[in-house]
């Protein structure tokens, strides 16, 4: 039988799958956004899976609030990256460094 | 085996394998569309959790908003890959092996817990409509972080059109307000003649 384990494996499973992608595409600025997106895409799978195994709407609340959160991220992190291109003609994280970070 | 765990299980292995081919995937644009691939099959493990409005939600916003931006972004972009991809293998152990120790720490909690004893009711969570029941939830209980939520939405518009708008020099444009201070005498002339006969 399908169990509450079985959704909250999955989403270790892609949320772990996330932050290796961070630590593997150190330098592609759009991969470490997408690993991102990932990850908080377990998250949601996570909250939806206690919403039902709890019985309680306010789950699907958040995972919505999520989901607008991440949308506006996005758009804002693209934006910024359409702008870095633009001046430096490079998304590589490591020649973006005026910061010394 | 029943039909539902084996469409779980096969839901499952596509998202895992969809991440999988995001973050190793050669070419950006391959990875848009693997991540594509991920929200869809969640989505649809969300519809077997009896979330229907945020299954669609995620195909409609997520996978036709969200990600057509991303592989705009990515196909406007002339990206050099070689340099991009070229730390791929020294970062490979270390990525894997945390990655691993993260998982591993996850799965012992999980299952260390017992929350495998919880199994899936038969009945779904809300009677009816799944909509409705997020809709009246989210405009009585929820009314000020909706509103939130929308004004966030609006701060972003703003955002990627102020950090991404530019004005070339040269192009020709309206000043509305030019426009709408123009006084009569600026643009009609009264010329007097006299009536001319055939």
């Amino acid at each position: 039988m399908l169990t509450l384990a079985h959704f909250l494996t999955l989403g270790a499973l892609l949320f772990s799958i996330g932050v290796a992608g961070i630590f593997l595409n150190r330098k592609n600025i759009i991969i470490l956004l997408m690993s991102i997106e990932l990850m908080l895409l377990a998250v949601n799978m996570n909250f939806v899976a206690f919403s039902r195994f709890l019985d309680n709407l306010d789950g699907q609340v958040f995972v919505f609030f999520i989901l607008t959160v991440a949308a506006a991220e996005a758009a804002i992190g693209l934006a910024i990256l359409v702008v870095l291109f633009r001046n430096r003609n490079t998304i590589n994280v490591e020649d973006i460094e005026e910061l010394k970070g | 085996m029943p039909i539902i765990e084996i469409v779980f299980y096969l839901f499952s292995a596509v998202a895992t394998l969809a991440a999988l081919g995001v973050i190793t995937s050669r070419n950006p644009v391959y990875s848009v569309l693997f991540l594509v691939l991920a929200f869809f099959t969640s989505a649809c493990i969300w519809l077997l959790l009896g979330a229907e409005f945020l299954a669609i939600t995620m195909v409609l916003v997520y996978v036709g908003a969200v990600m057509v931006l991303f592989l705009f972004v990515v196909m406007m972009l002339d990206i050099n890959l070689e340099t991009l991809k070229a730390g791929f293998a020294s970062y490979l152990p270390l990525g894997v092996l945390i990655a691993l120790a993260m998982a591993a720490q996850l799965f012992i909690l999980i299952w260390v817990r017992g929350l495998n004893s919880e199994l899936l009711a038969a009945a779904p969570l809300v009677e009816g409509s799944n909509t409705r029941a997020l809709g009246e939830w989210l405009f009585t209980r929820y009314i000020y972080p909706f509103e939130i939520a929308g004004f966030i939405l609006l701060v972003a518009i703003v955002a990627a059109i102020m950090l991404t708008h530019r004005r070339r020099p040269g192009t020709r444009h309206q000043n509305p307000s030019q426009q709408a201070q123009i006084r009569r005498e600026e643009r009609v002339r009264m010329v007097s003649m006299n009536a001319e006969k055939d």
